[in-house]
């Protein structure tokens, strides 16, 4: 395999801030992957990085191989879907599209032609001559896209693109952009907090927290095997046991997690709660409930099977192989 | 039944206050074609358009005046331009201590009445030993054009989203380009508006020219002497309504460049 993306103990301080601290990561040619966390937690600083708008303030991130300390943005083969889209207001669709090989100075009439070939990629034929104020969002941001990928990069970053589109079109633009990647073998490099967007379209993801890496894995490895209660809550609000807890259901004393999913609620077991609220979800309700130790946990009962009511003492049960035991504890 | 009518004494009140306001100017086009040239008469005894033909061929006393105003607004037009663009465009990028000061300084000459910018130019030059000249009062007037250039600048620069500079560094063109493609188109219309307002402000420029120009005059100062003297008063009416028409369609111009213009501001969202 070939890294398109590596960064070797990379930090990027802002005064006393941490945005980026010492993180190590190594991107795969030809993958989707999402950097995850929440606002603050440094993912878009580290997209920042590789598109070279930050500089590292230590360590070393290398593009191919290729150390690009150095190296401005604009000579770096990569290119970034914005998050606002920022198409250039004063040209229209076809010129925003060919923006890149004008400016390394391919003819007019073979970049415009290249620039229509990228808008019917994107299914914006026919949408070359209006200006960007006459696009909805979700044209626009196709448009972004076609701009980035005209000028062929080696790895394509999408910052948050999809956050102001409506669900319903974010959906379907998650389908287009899972399929375009795998059509085009790019490496993606995509910047979420949604952790649904980021489980259902990355090959691998990185979690962030306070400018680390608190995990790094495939979707699953992650959903399943949280390393830390933080990664645990943030990925799937996930049931965080403490370790008394996890013993008095069997397991050893340590933090765990347990998936509402695969908890199921009986008459009678060695834990028991009492029901504090009911959310209905449409596939299923989420019973919130509190443990006589008093830890919170949410249980996933499926559709069509029997709730208790709100106040009732039920008891707990669960698939052994559903507890995982977290070794970074806090 | 709406009402997007103000009540009626407000109404009449506000069409007053513009009446006592332009009223003025019409008299002046009125004056430029009376016959009585001693005293500003009213009504005027007679029409007639002779004064025009008057200033056109037999008064060369109008041209260098109007050459040297002409020039001196060029100039400081052209040092505004660039100066407070630079200016604008560092302010609007930059962080740092004592920007707000900065910005107050850079503000301060449209602040400042003109007598105490002309007192201070004309002691300056005094102490520096600089003569009179046109480039003295070039200075004179570059301080004020500087700031309407900037604020024209700014403001477009704040509406402008800063992503689409980045946008066209991430796409692979130099600083020159982004300059030239992007942040140019972008700011035109902005920095014709600036310019066209420094220059009108600049050529009818009374009060920190007296203190700068020494011996010579600019046109409003020209004006100003003639309307002492006695004779072909009408003269001075003609070239003032000449002024007035040449600067109006740059200011109006100005107005209708820098009005709504939401489409050149920001993208997205």
């Amino acid at each position: 395999m070939t890294v398109a993306v590596e960064f070797h103990s990379v930090s990027r301080h802002f005064g006393p801030i941490r945005a980026v601290d010492g993180v190590d990561l190594a991107i795969e040619e030809g993958s989707f992957f999402a950097m995850l966390g929440p606002s603050g937690s440094g993912k878009t600083t580290c997209l920042r990085l590789i598109s070279g708008f930050e500089k590292p303030s230590s360590g070393t991130i290398r593009i191919f191989g290729e150390d690009v300390s150095d190296t401005p943005p604009n000579r770096r083969n990569v290119n970034t879907v914005f998050q606002d889209y920022a198409l250039f207001p004063h040209m229209n669709v076809r010129d925003n599209v060919a923006y890149g090989l004008m400016v390394k100075g391919m003819r007019r009439t073979e970049r415009l032609a290249q620039a229509e070939e990228m808008l019917a990629l994107v299914k914006l034929e026919g949408y070359g001559d209006r200006k960007p104020a006459q696009l909805s969002g979700g044209q626009r941001q196709r448009v972004a896209l076609a701009r980035a990928l005209v000028n062929r990069p080696r790895v394509l970053l999408l910052d948050e693109p999809l956050g102001a589109l409506d669900l319903k079109l974010r959906e379907a633009m998650q389908d287009e952009l899972k399929a375009l990647q795998i059509r085009l073998g790019l490496t993606f490099v995509f910047v979420t907090h949604d952790q649904h967007e980021a489980l259902s379209m990355a090959d691998r993801l990185a979690v962030f927290n306070e400018g680390k890496i608190a995990q790094i894995g495939t979707p699953q490895e992650i959903y399943d095997r949280p390393r830390t209660r933080f990664v645990a809550d943030f990925v799937g609000s996930s049931n965080v046991l403490p370790p008394a807890l996890t013993r008095a259901l069997g397991g050893p004393e340590a933090w765990s997690s347990l998936r509402p999913e695969a908890v199921r609620l009986v008459g009678a077991g060695p834990v028991t709660g009492t029901v504090t609220a009911l959310r209905y979800l449409g596939s299923g309700t989420r019973v919130m409930l509190d443990t006589d130790d008093g830890t919170g946990i949410a249980a996933l009962v499926p559709a069509g099977q029997p709730l208790p009511e709100e106040g009732a003492r039920v008891a707990l049960a669960f698939d052994p192989a559903a507890l995982h035991v977290m070794e970074g504890a806090p | 039944m709406r009402s997007d009518r103000g009540p009626l004494s407000l109404r009449l009140a506000a069409i007053g206050g513009l009446l006592f306001l332009h009223l003025p100017i019409l008299l002046i086009f009125l004056y430029a074609f009376t016959t009585e040239e001693k005293s500003y008469q009213f009504p005027p005894p007679g029409l007639t358009t002779k004064w025009f033909g008057v200033a056109l061929w037999e008064r060369p006393d109008i041209w260098p005046p109007l050459l040297l105003s002409l020039k001196v607004a060029a100039i400081s037009t052209a040092l505004a331009l660039i100066l407070g663009t630079l200016a604008a465009a560092a302010m609007s990028r930059a962080r740092f201590f004592g920007r707000d000061q900065v910005t107050l300084l850079i503000l301060l000459p449209i602040a400042l009445p003109g007598v105490i910018t002309g007192m201070s130019l004309r002691s300056a030059f005094g102490i520096l030993d600089i003569p009179f000249s046109t480039w003295t009062i070039v200075l004179g007037h570059a301080t004020f054009c500087i700031v309407i250039v900037y604020n024209n600048a700014v403001a477009r620069l704040r509406r402008l989203s800063g992503g689409i500079l980045e946008a066209s560094a991430d796409l692979g063109a130099n600083g020159f380009q982004t300059f030239r493609h992007v942040l140019l188109p972008n700011m035109g219309s902005a920095l014709l508006a600036g310019g066209m307002l420094a220059f009108a402000l600049s050529f009818d420029e009374v009060i920190v020219t007296t203190f700068t120009a020494g011996q010579q005059s600019t046109l409003p100062i020209w004006m100003l002497n003639e309307l002492v003297r006695p004779r072909q008063r009408p003269v001075t009416n003609v070239v003032a309504v000449v002024v007035f028409c040449a600067t109006f369609v740059p200011i109006l111009a100005a107005f209708y460049l820098t009005r709504g213009g939401s489409e050149t501001a920001g993208s997205g969202k």
